[in-house]
């Protein structure tokens, strides 16, 4: 075995040193590998078993936690790796041809690691730049607006070698494209702001206040205290979680507050993961403040002394300026023991780091991923207020939710509920990108039609919008007057454009891809499912495709629908479903015939030996039959 | 409160204690349910689907469901024993399972339910995966081609065994089972052929060597009863599932 020869000298003092930093405990186990990935570029076996045996787990978990990341690695992948954000919004932009284009610069091959070692090129999923795409990460770091230019600059810095460091700030530039600012994204307030007013509203219940340094944190609901007199504004207010799902954060807190446990978390989703998603990006960049703000009126209302925010690896580059904001707060004693000297508040928030897994915006998998696990969905019930993590009740709620509930902390809930329509109260962010003129954020009362978007951000000839990403829904022309709200169109936020020019049967192929690439793999239905979904696709799109594919599709979608672990299975065949009932000839223009179904692609078959002899010319392909 | 402690199966009543699921219920009370991850000796996982069932016009595994008394199961219904049929297919189709040549025909828990169900074709093109075998160990085989990701071996290992010899790694089409070892290899891991772990796999993973075919082709375990039958005669062992494996615990 050479494979572990590059570390058989004695490790480098990082290890040791990243190891004592975690103390030991099992479920830093992520976190400790992220920063290993970090400084070596891979977890060699050698490594995995000194980590197995720092946090006293077997090392068979640590190289399966290794396997399920998309952003850790066993084996080296070189001293760059360049990643290809490769959502729907990023190929319409041409990231295809530039990652063809470096990698005939840097004479290497898709996926597969330079023979010098210094380089590799590859795709990943959304990494919630596609304002401002194309996008890649350069060891993890994020850079938007991919030209042709650019690239060549940074195959330049490759070639020299230049440490990512010293690379010019300007090629790490993000910006944030807000576009229409409503209540949230024009809040005015100052840090502490919705905090007092929170503390003041107990105040003004003056008679059980003595009793809340004690009962609150244990989480008695009775008696207008403080932390009740906040949760019952919340539920005034008829906010739901932002994140997609839609339940009522007010329900949520409550049942997490008064659940029996020993610690209450509270858990800021920043998974935003979700292609065509960009929204929380910019939240935790330019609205940090709002954020933890609203975590930390959410640690108030449920009793809670420890806050955790998940921060995707795509966002990396957020970590230090969230990390800056945190310490600006616990000077301020925003954070930290006794909050704005409320004796018995005490709540501080660490930020954790995921590693490129879709599938880990979802609550439970997400808590599995806190604590250094493979990112797999839980079987619920219990649910994670009553046992999350650490099995203790825990309170998961997405980033642009958390501020929300920081208005309503500072505005009350009758003041909120009275914006957006009778059903959905508030405000929702969207994140706008595709065919549009102004791609980026734009917040909008609940009840805004789509065809409102479209107006504002400069989309003409419409085809279809992607509500939602591909979980959501793709609508076309006819939908347009449609609204943006819980009762018509749901969303966590994307809100992607497709105009006449658009292949919308290629835009579900992308998405397939995309399950089949995140699927955690746990249920036999999603595993081979979305495989399976894929493979179907590439099979029409390769123009072998027949009446009968088209069927096992539906059945397909009917066996995620009946029998998945989670919503990244129940959801996997929407967007094919949705194109395909709006813009079926987009397919069957590509269905090789009514009658034959082949089951064997000869020619396919023969791809390897032209690759091998070089050729591509007519007579080293077969044809089965003659064209349709 | 033990008279109402009744949920509906197929119309018909079943009792359950408090802690149950739908399928340990089920089970105990002579009732089958198809299932595949499901042992009644480890904690349930939830993870092969083939015990759906639709409760009260959702469907859920009932493995994992909390048995509840008024629930209204529908189990032994064409469509969900369509629905099984395909999860059946599909991990016929994700492996490499080749039954006449396979040590484990006629043992094998998926080639019982394939016959039980009535699978009768393959429905779904194969991927035919490059799983290479792990022949390193003196006494045992790993033959990854017919893993199915049920996790027993998993359960078993950390749960009973106390050694964790097996994990999952990767994720999508892509996971799979490793072992505990630096090297990768099972010869390199603490496991012993007495192991819990040896015991459980449903299909023809774990091997032990210098015994293939030892048992002839007819007097298998499913060749005379089918699978059905079988499952409730192992059913009333209660689940222990109270195995302990400190390593795989997270605490604070």
């Amino acid at each position: 075995m050479t494979e572990t020869r590059g570390d058989s000298a004695a490790p480098p003092p990082e290890l040791a040193d990243i190891l004592a930093r975690h103390g030991g405990k099992p479920h830093r186990l992520l976190q400790v590998l992220l920063e290993i990935q970090a400084s070596r570029q891979r977890i060699s076996p050698q490594v995995a078993v000194e980590v197995a045996e720092s946090l006293g787990v077997p090392v068979a978990r640590v190289r399966g936690v290794i396997g399920f990341y998309a952003f850790l690695a066993e084996k080296p992948w070189g001293r760059y790796r360049v990643l290809f954000s490769d959502n729907i919004t990023d190929r319409m932009l041409g990231n295809m041809e530039l990652l063809t284009a470096l990698c005939e610069k840097l004479w290497v091959e898709k996926g597969r690691m330079s023979e010098d070692g210094l380089v590799s090129v590859d795709t990943t999923s959304c990494t919630g730049l596609c304002d401002q795409g194309p996008a890649i990460l350069v060891n993890g770091r994020a850079i938007a607006n991919i030209t042709p230019q650019r690239l060549e600059r940074i195959a330049e810095l490759i070639l020299a070698q230049t440490p990512l460091e010293a690379w010019p700030e300007e090629l790490f530039a993000i910006e944030d494209h807000i576009h229409r600012k409503d209540i949230l994204l024009d809040h005015g307030l100052q840090p502490g702001d919705a905090l007092r007013a929170a503390l003041a509203r107990g105040a003004e219940s003056q008679a059980e206040q003595a009793a809340n340094a004690r009962s609150w944190r244990e989480g008695h609901g009775g008696g207008p205290s403080g932390p009740a007199a906040t949760l019952e504004e919340i539920k005034r207010a008829n906010l739901r979680g932002r994140g997609g799902a839609g339940f009522t954060t007010g329900l949520k807190w409550e049942a997490c507050r008064n659940a029996p446990g020993k610690i209450r978390y509270v858990v800021c989703n920043a998974d935003e993961g979700e292609p065509g998603t960009f929204k929380d990006r910019v939240l935790l960049r330019a609205y940090a403040d709002l954020v933890f703000e609203g975590m930390t009126v959410c640690a108030y209302a449920i009793g809670a002394s420890h806050g955790f925010l998940y921060l995707r690896g795509e966002y990396r580059f957020l970590l230090e300026p969230l990390n800056e904001v945190l310490a600006r707060r616990r000077a301020a004693k925003l954070l930290g023991p006794s909050i704005l000297g409320q004796a018995g508040f005490d709540f501080d928030i660490e930020i954790h780091l995921g590693a490129g897994a879709y599938v880990c915006g979802e609550e439970s998998a997400l808590i599995e991923s806190l604590e250094g696990k493979r990112g797999v969905p839980r079987n619920r019930p219990p649910y994670p207020v009553t046992h999350g993590y650490l099995q203790q009740p825990t309170t998961v709620n997405n980033v642009e939710t958390f501020c929300a509930a920081a208005l309503i902390a500072k505005h009350g809930g009758d003041w909120y509920r009275a914006i957006g329509t009778a059903k959905s109260a508030g405000t929702k962010l969207l994140s706008v990108a595709g065919d549009c003129a102004r791609p980026g954020i734009y917040e909008y009362p609940f009840g805004t039609s789509v065809r409102q978007v479209l107006e504002d951000c400069g989309a003409v000839n419409t085809l279809a919008v992607q509500i939602s990403g591909p979980s959501g829904v793709c609508i076309d022309g006819s939908e347009f007057d449609r609204r943006i709200a819980f009762e018509d169109l749901p969303t966590a936020g994307a809100f992607t454009v497709f105009d006449s020019r658009r292949d919308m049967f290629e835009v579900a192929r992308n998405y397939t891809h995309f399950f089949a690439h995140e699927s955690c793999g746990f249920c036999t239905p999603c595993r081979v499912g979305t495989a399976m979904l894929k493979a179907t696709m590439d099979k029409i799109a390769e123009g072998h495709g027949t009446p009968y594919d088209l069927a096992e599709i539906e059945k397909l979608d009917k066996v995620l629908h009946l029998s998945a672990h989670c919503g990244l299975g129940h959801t996997a065949c929407n967007p094919t479903l949705d194109t395909l009932k709006r813009f079926r000839p987009m397919y069957e223009r590509r269905l090789k015939s009514l009658e034959f179904e082949p089951a064997f692609d000869l020619d396919g078959a023969l791809a390897r030996a032209r690759q091998m002899t070089g050729r591509d010319d007519a007579g080293a392909h077969l044809s089965m039959e003659s064209e349709p | 409160m033990s008279e109402t402690a009744i949920f509906l199966l197929d119309g018909e009543e079943v009792p359950f204690e408090p802690g149950q699921t739908v399928i340990q219920a089920a089970l105990s009370a002579g009732r089958y349910i198809p299932h595949l991850c499901y042992h009644p000796e480890f904690k349930p996982h939830g993870s092969c689907k083939v015990c759906t069932v639709k409760v009260n016009g959702r469907t859920a595994a009932s493995c994992t469901l909390p048995a509840q008394a008024g629930l209204d199961v529908e189990s032994d219904t064409e469509e969900i024993n369509e629905l099984r049929r395909t999860l059946v297919q599909m991990l016929f189709a994700e492996g490499n399972h080749f039954c006449p040549s396979c040590e484990k025909s006629g043992n094998c828990t998926l080639q019982a339910l394939g016959y039980d169900l009535g699978v009768m074709t393959a429905g779904f093109r194969h991927f035919f995966p490059d799983r290479p075998v792990d022949a390193s160990h003196p006494d045992i085989l790993l033959d990854f081609n017919r893993c199915i990701l049920c996790e027993l071996c998993v359960r078993a290992s950390c749960e009973v065994d106390d050694k964790c010899v097996f994990a999952l790694s990767g994720r999508g089409l892509s996971k799979h089972l490793v072992v505990n070892a630096e090297s990768g290899l099972l010869a390199d891991t603490d496991i012993a052929l007495t192991d819990k772990a040896m015991e459980v796999c449903p299909v023809g993973v774990i091997l032990k060597k210098r015994v293939g075919f030892a048992q002839p082709i007819g007097r298998r375990r499913y060749d005379p009863d089918p699978i059905s039958a079988q499952a409730l005669r192992d059913a009333p062992r209660p689940p222990t599932g109270a195995g302990h494996c400190a390593a795989c615990e997270v605490e604070e």
